[in-house]
């Protein structure tokens, strides 16, 4: 992509927006920024850091129950003496991306070494393309092997220089069988339509899971949008949306009204939900009958970010063992290949447990949102018009 | 010091000139960038360049007069619930708290000791569906059977109400207290009834405490996003989060700009407006 401004429009421009949105931030940033790049650049050789800083999306990975720790994270420090400043701040990836593209756009670094986008928004292939993203080192993570052939070789980042996938994820249904007399939701058309779930539903903000599915509904091909496939998904929330049908777009954040009761369905991602199930039986997690999405996380190296740190751990997760008690918590589709004998090891059911290890049934109902749909402006507008409006 | 002497009339402009930068580097400054923003045209991939699109504005104004209109009701009713809540409070406060006024005012402010969002989070507990809010509304039939208070306009008007609620009650009562009671005491000896004495000399010498109150709540309540965010739907949204869309998520700089000024613009009308018919005069000097 062709960097068209000047710098010194880049700066004016960052000026001006930076000092109406948020002076402190900015001050601080304009502050402390310039000495942390230098330090995180110089530190691009091959020693590790005191601390990785690692944002991440909520319930997204391992937690011990009782120390409120995270096992991995924990073993990462044992073996490399580097602790794991995990941040739990990624909830959307538009306002995510938001957040972090004024200081990046400065150059200034965002205090993050590793974060994690989605593979159906544009904005992994933002990143790169912008050149905010820095190259992974590979000779630290020689685990790369175990990537998943399928998933080797993306759009955004075709032999994966800068990033490599976190767990990929199926959206689906949720909810909550106590207010339903013990009958899931599994249909887009009882969500949309069934005056008995009226302002009782959540949809995600997230344009390509939430399209995803209501265009399977309408008998649409998510793969391969046009206009007139948009227009029909379009609108149809539109129109749950004025009735008072959708209560709201969500990011992780449905988890709570979804467990308290406010909800009592919502379109929301598999692993999340199982992990729920933990304290409250009551809640189901269904692809829908018309069919759900996959999608994939991926992990990046924002610039500034400690690069050999972060190749470091990337390697240590891309270990089937840990990538196997990772899965094991979250529930979510493992990117690493050889996890599946390793969480035999640790649990036979684990292994056979279709949301970690999804078989051909279920993959023959979920489908990936067309990429080129995902970044289109136009889309985009009414997206947001729509969630936002 | 003799230099001082010599130039007594810069006194007053050496002792306003830190405000005057503050203004000048925190307000005027941003404001110039974002008007000249406001005229861009391109997108976030390409870049944006200055090519005086007064469009942004038409599609803005056109786009999301919804909204806007939507900022300035719930904004307005916020400030009218907030001044009918927050006046006797003030007047309790002012003529009758006597030696427990500082501690009264403490409790008015002592929710700001907690930061914005969780107090705004607060309000999705008190108003859950599921909350005995809604329960003892239901019961008593002000709800029907399957009503709710989260997630409509009453959530959001409500939240917004009492986030701001300080900003009316302090200006309020510092114009209360400085009334001194021999007027009241006059007006009464003059054979005004207590209503008369409150109508024609209180509520009178008070108003530049009401004009202060409902400014210092209505501006910032009209541009505010996080009670509609938070206890709000799509439905309930406001101009405040259209614009934080647009400005962080679409990352649209020109359309997210356009907004601000129009919202600007209306909101300096209104004030005007409203400071017209209360006579300003009276008010500030």
């Amino acid at each position: 992509m062709t960097e068209t401004f000047t710098r010194i429009e880049l700066l004016r421009r960052g000026a001006a927006a930076g000092i109406v949105i948020s002076v402190p931030s900015t001050l601080l940033a304009a502050c402390g920024g310039d000495d942390e790049a230098a330090a995180t650049t110089e530190a691009a050789k091959k020693q590790l850091a005191k601390t990785l800083r690692f944002s991440n999306w909520t319930l997204y990975i391992d937690v011990d129950e009782k120390t409120k720790k995270h096992p991995t994270l924990e073993q990462f420090k044992q073996k490399t003496g580097t602790k794991v400043a995990y941040y739990e701040d990624i909830n959307s990836n538009a306002s995510y991306f938001g957040k972090i593209q004024r200081p990046l756009s400065q150059g200034q670094s965002i205090d993050r070494d590793i974060i994690v986008l989605t593979d159906n928004t544009r904005f992994p292939g933002l990143l790169i393309d912008k050149g905010w993203a820095e190259k992974l080192d590979k000779s630290a993570i020689p685990n790369i092997v175990n990537l998943e052939d399928a998933l080797k070789h993306p759009s955004f980042d075709s032999n994966r220089e800068y990033s490599l996938p976190w767990q990929s994820y199926l959206t689906g249904i949720a909810t909550n069988l106590k207010l339903t007399g013990g009958k899931p939701v599994t249909t887009i058309d009882q969500l949309l339509e069934d005056p008995k779930l009226k302002g009782k539903v959540t949809l995600l903000t997230e344009m390509a899971d939430t399209m995803a599915l209501v265009m399977q509904a309408n008998g649409d091909d998510p793969t391969k949008v046009d206009d007139a496939t948009w227009k029909r998904a379009h609108d149809r929330i539109k129109t749950a949306v004025d009735s008072g049908q959708v209560r709201q777009f969500t990011g992780n954040d449905y988890t709570g009204p979804l467990a308290k009761g406010d909800l009592v369905a919502c379109i929301s991602w598999s692993g999340d939900v199982v992990q729920l199930t933990a304290d409250n039986p009551n809640l189901v997690w269904n692809v829908p009958d018309t069919g759900g999405d996959i999608a994939t996380d991926n992990m990046l190296i924002p610039k500034g970010g400690d690069v050999y740190t972060a190749s470091t751990y990337m390697n240590f997760v891309y270990d089937p063992k840990i990538a196997a008690q990772i899965a094991a918590y979250v529930n979510y589709v493992t990117p690493v290949k050889g996890t599946k004998e390793e969480a035999a090891k640790l649990d036979p059911k684990l292994a056979t447990n279709p949301l970690i290890f999804p078989d051909e049934e279920t993959l023959s109902k979920v489908k990936i949102f067309d990429s080129k749909a995902a970044g289109n402006q136009d889309y985009l507008e009414q997206w947001q018009a729509l969630i936002g409006a | 010091v003799s230099w001082l002497h010599r130039h007594r009339g810069a006194v007053p402009y050496l002792l306003l000139a830190p405000g005057l930068a503050w203004l000048a580097v925190f307000f005027v400054v941003p404001l110039g960038f974002l008007a000249y923003q406001s005229l861009e045209s391109g997108s976030f991939e390409v870049g944006y360049r200055f090519t005086w699109e007064w469009s942004n504005y038409r599609d803005a104004i056109s786009g999301y007069n919804e909204q806007l209109m939507r900022s300035l009701v719930y904004a307005g009713l916020a400030t009218l619930i907030a001044l009918v809540v927050s006046y006797p409070l003030a007047y309790w406060i002012a003529f009758r708290g006597g030696r427990w006024k500082n501690l009264l005012l403490l409790a008015i402010i002592a929710p700001f000791f907690v930061t914005y969002l969780i107090r705004t989070l607060a309000w999705q507990t008190i108003l859950a569906d599921n909350g005995w809010v809604v329960g003892v509304l239901r019961f008593l039939h002000v709800l029907d059977a399957d009503g709710r208070l989260l997630a409509t306009s009453t959530a959001v008007v409500a939240g917004i109400t009492y986030n701001f609620l300080p900003f009316m009650a302090l200006p309020l009562y510092v114009a209360l207290e400085a009334i001194d009671p021999r007027l009241i005491e006059a007006a009464e000896d003059l054979y005004a009834s207590r209503v008369q004495a409150f109508l024609r000399v209180t509520l009178r010498l008070s108003l530049p405490g009401v004009f202060a109150g409902t400014l210092l709540t209505f501006i910032p309540a009209a541009g505010d996003f996080i009670n509609a965010q938070l206890l709000g739907t799509p439905r309930q949204h406001m101009i405040g989060n259209v614009i934080q869309s647009k400005f962080l998520e679409l990352i649209d700089y020109p359309a997210a700009a356009a907004l601000s000024f129009v919202l600007m613009a209306a909101i300096l009308l209104g004030v005007f407006a409203y400071a017209r018919a209360l006579g300003t005069e009276r008010l500030t000097g």
